[in-house]
């Protein structure tokens, strides 16, 4: 305990000296998020110093091996860490597809040139990734996939197109699924690919969603070289890697019931409504849903902490992550459907100074696509049905 | 504290689900409710949880108790919750045994504390007055007569106490609450059983001008809230505990009938209809076994969060069980609805441990005033 208690005290101080004021307190909004990448955009100069001074220590991926830049930080060490970010209200340095999904996968799967040459760029938050998984007719039954790739010797020809590709737009490279044995029955026949989105023949067309704004894109490749060293994995088994890296992505989106919220709930709630004479909110009904709600987020967050607990003594049923994916999105549009109804018709303003853009309103329609991408809440409940009760047929 | 079991609490929860199992399943209630028992719980199995050193899992080790914690009396209080067994652990070996051991005196300890791990001694907390949970609007009154307490006030919903050799009870005092431990077989104190509608027993007890001297306070005189406030949150975490075993039991048993049953000349498990509402609960079961680890290590290392995070497991766990003994029935059909069947018995159980020591309502109630709306 006491190696972890000067842990804690070198931590608290050096963040204490490190975290700009400008990068503490919550996180108001997406646009607040730094995503790094050769374009990176930061909301304060400040950011890029935080995002800077982090990335030199490996705290953007605190239990990563340090040969490829990470932290190397035991479990309990990344959670003192954690909590003593959380102490501060430190924002996230980097929001990253790289840390949370393909560097997973590139430690698990990658070739030893993969790791030192993307890792270390991950960490520091020089590059940006996306993701190419869906297809238009490839959704749900994501292995259907049919984007080819075609051998050419020493390289592959990719043909087709992604959608619902996360930030493509603005991302430096993609991570992909590409149909190599079109043979093959269809969980076979995939390959995982890395493809530099600057590559001749790869374009995107941002998607506007229910929220006006366009997170995500279609993405088009024609005639795209892609060399075979940017293969991760065995060649036809990258469905192995994508159900791998799903894990991940679905941990993640998980987390956000967790890290999407911002301010507490009855705070908000009683900023917007008002409270009784005894310090209540003064809305009974909503009262008492924000408490159910607020119990089940602080019994979910244990949940997270305690699969990653099980995760490092080699307990955790992979398909744990499908019941972190489907609560902890299911828990985040209840949590925003709750913000509406504390903001009241405030909420409400699309566009005026004092809904800042109708923030609230398009935040809570975002969260609809909570539950479907990733794998919808219906076949996360399948793969529980199958993996984890083993119930017949499923 | 990592939220999973160690390899010592591991082996105790199989020695527990071992024990239970073979010397108290489910049969074992069920005699004790079809022979209408004269105690509904058998002193035998409470002496021999104290032989296992289970009675006394959370009493010092020189009271004659195991001295481990709140994991540990989570882990029994689970393996209780699977079989249905009606023990004395929550009431004697949890609340009482927790009261005395941070507030009771030298003579007090050593007149309880090494019965009670021996499974000899049923010592019960009284603390509830009207229907619900609400130990912040007691009205029991101790008033000073002579060198001692005169007490009068009336409790129910006491954990064996038709059987309890002594009582603990909160009464107000002075300038605030005060907690007692009075002798049943004193002048003024009376005692009915309430079979409970789980086949488990409590009792509703009525104190007319009992006279108690001045060393029956247990702790300081006015100063019992604190005391009584940290054996009620080891309880509720317990309970919530209790509710993670009897819920997650009566789903066990539940997907074992939807591999088996066939209908429309399917296992009634292929279908997806059950097979999304099964995956909903597992989902639920998984996040109440992780709130109940966060109460429980919580309590053990004195996060200052501890209270919170009990009211969380209690709310969580309540409201999961409640789904789960629920969803058997219904999933079972006509035969949930027999009492041959045993899910019936988990919903019984589960709807009496979710009133005991505050029910969802209360402890949402609790969480909305810690963080301040």
């Amino acid at each position: 305990m006491t190696d972890l208690d000067a842990f804690r005290a070198e931590t608290r101080a050096w963040l204490e000296a490190n975290c700009p004021a400008e990068c503490r307190g919550p996180v108001e909004s997406e646009d607040d998020r730094v995503w790094g990448g050769r374009n990176a955009v930061f909301p304060t100069p400040a950011h890029k110093i935080w995002l800077d001074r982090m990335g030199a220590r490996g705290w953007t991926a605190p239990e990563w091996p340090t040969q490829y830049g990470g932290g190397g930080l035991s479990r309990e060490q990344a959670k003192v860490l954690h909590s003593e970010m959380r102490r501060i209200d430190a924002h996230p340095p980097l929001a990253s597809f790289g840390v949370w999904m393909l560097g997973p996968a590139l430690l698990a799967f990658g070739t030893e040139a993969q790791k030192l040459r993307f890792l270390p760029e991950i960490v520091r938050g020089e590059i940006r990734w996306c993701q190419g998984y869906s297809e238009p007719g490839s959704g749900s039954d994501l292995a259907s996939i049919q984007t080819r790739a075609e051998d050419r010797g020493d390289h592959w020809i990719v043909n087709g197109q992604k959608v619902w590709t996360s930030y493509a737009d603005k991302a430096d490279w993609i991570f992909c699924l590409v149909r190599t044995d079109p043979e093959a029955p269809k969980h076979l026949g995939i390959s995982f690919v890395l493809i530099d989105m600057a590559t001749t023949g790869v374009s995107t067309r941002p998607i506007t969603l229910i929220s006006g704004k366009s997170p995500f894109c279609e993405t088009f490749f024609d005639d795209v070289r892609v060399e075979k060293e940017n293969l991760v994995g065995t060649l036809n088994r990258g469905w192995d890697v994508a159900k791998y890296l799903l894990a991940h992505e679905r941990t993640m989106i998980g987390a956000m019931g967790e890290l999407g919220g911002g301010r507490p709930l009855g705070q908000v709630a009683t900023g917007s409504i008002g409270t009784d004479d005894d310090g209540r909110l003064d809305e009974p009904m909503l009262r008492a849903r924000i408490a159910e709600m607020e119990v089940d987020a602080a019994a979910f967050r244990l949940a997270m902490e305690r699969a990653g607990d099980q995760v490092k003594v080699g307990q955790a049923h992979p398909a744990i992550a499908s019941m972190l994916k489907y609560y902890g999105s299911e828990l985040n549009k209840r949590r925003h459907e709750l913000l509406m109804a504390a903001g009241g018709s405030d909420a409400l303003e699309w566009e005026s100074e004092r809904s800042r853009g109708g923030k609230a309103a398009r935040d809570w329609l975002r969260t609809k696509a909570n539950s479907i991408e990733g794998g919808t809440s219906e076949v996360q409940l399948n793969i529980i049905a199958k993996h984890l009760l083993q119930l017949p047929g499923a | 504290m990592p939220l999973i079991l160690t390899e010592e609490q591991t082996m105790l929860k199989e020695a527990a689900d071992g024990f239970l199992n073979e010397h108290a399943p489910i049969a074992h209630l069920r005699k004790l409710r079809d022979s209408k028992d004269a105690d509904g719980v058998s002193r035998d199995l409470w002496r021999a949880f104290g032989e296992m050193g289970f009675a006394g899992v959370i009493i010092p080790e020189e009271h004659g108790g195991s001295g481990l914690g709140a994991v540990e009396a989570g882990v029994m209080a689970e393996a209780l919750g699977r079989t249905l067994a009606p023990s004395p652990f929550l009431g004697s070996g949890v609340l009482s045994a927790k009261v005395l051991v941070d507030g009771g005196s030298a003579e007090q300890q050593a007149a309880w504390l090494p019965r009670i791990a021996a499974g000899e001694a049923i010592v019960s907390l009284a603390v509830d007055e009207g229907s619900k949970h609400a130990p912040s609007r007691i009205a029991t009154v101790a008033e000073r007569s002579g060198n001692g307490f005169k007490l009068n006030g009336a409790k129910g919903f006491v954990l064996d106490g038709h059987v309890a050799d002594a009582l603990i009870v909160a009464a107000l005092t002075e300038n605030g609450l005060s907690l007692f431990l009075v002798d049943p077989k004193t002048a003024g104190v009376e005692i009915e059983r309430t079979v409970m509608v789980d086949a488990h027993n409590a009792a509703r007890v009525t104190l007319t001008d009992v006279e108690v001297d001045a060393d029956a306070v247990i702790g300081s005189v006015d100063g019992g809230e604190a005391l009584l406030e940290g054996a009620l949150n080891l309880g509720r975490a317990c309970a919530a505990a209790s509710l993670n075993g009897a819920g997650d039991q009566a789903f066990q048993t539940t997907m074992a009938y939807l591999r088996t049953r066939k209908q429309f000349g399917k296992l009634i498990g292929e279908f997806q209809a059950l097979q999304h509402r099964s995956a909903h609960l597992f989902s639920e079961i998984e996040i109440a076994r992780a709130a109940v680890m966060g109460a429980l290590t919580a309590l053990d290392s004195d996060r200052p969060d501890a209270a919170l995070r009990v009211s969380v497991a209690k709310a969580k766990a309540g409201r999961v069980a409640e789904l789960a003994v629920q969803e058997a029935v219904q999933m079972h059909g006509g035969v949930g609805m027999t009492d041959e069947y045993d899910v019936g018995l988990f919903m019984k159980r589960v709807r009496v441990l979710n009133e005991l020591l505050g029910d969802a309502g209360f402890h949402q109630e609790r969480m909305a005033r810690a963080q301040g709306f």
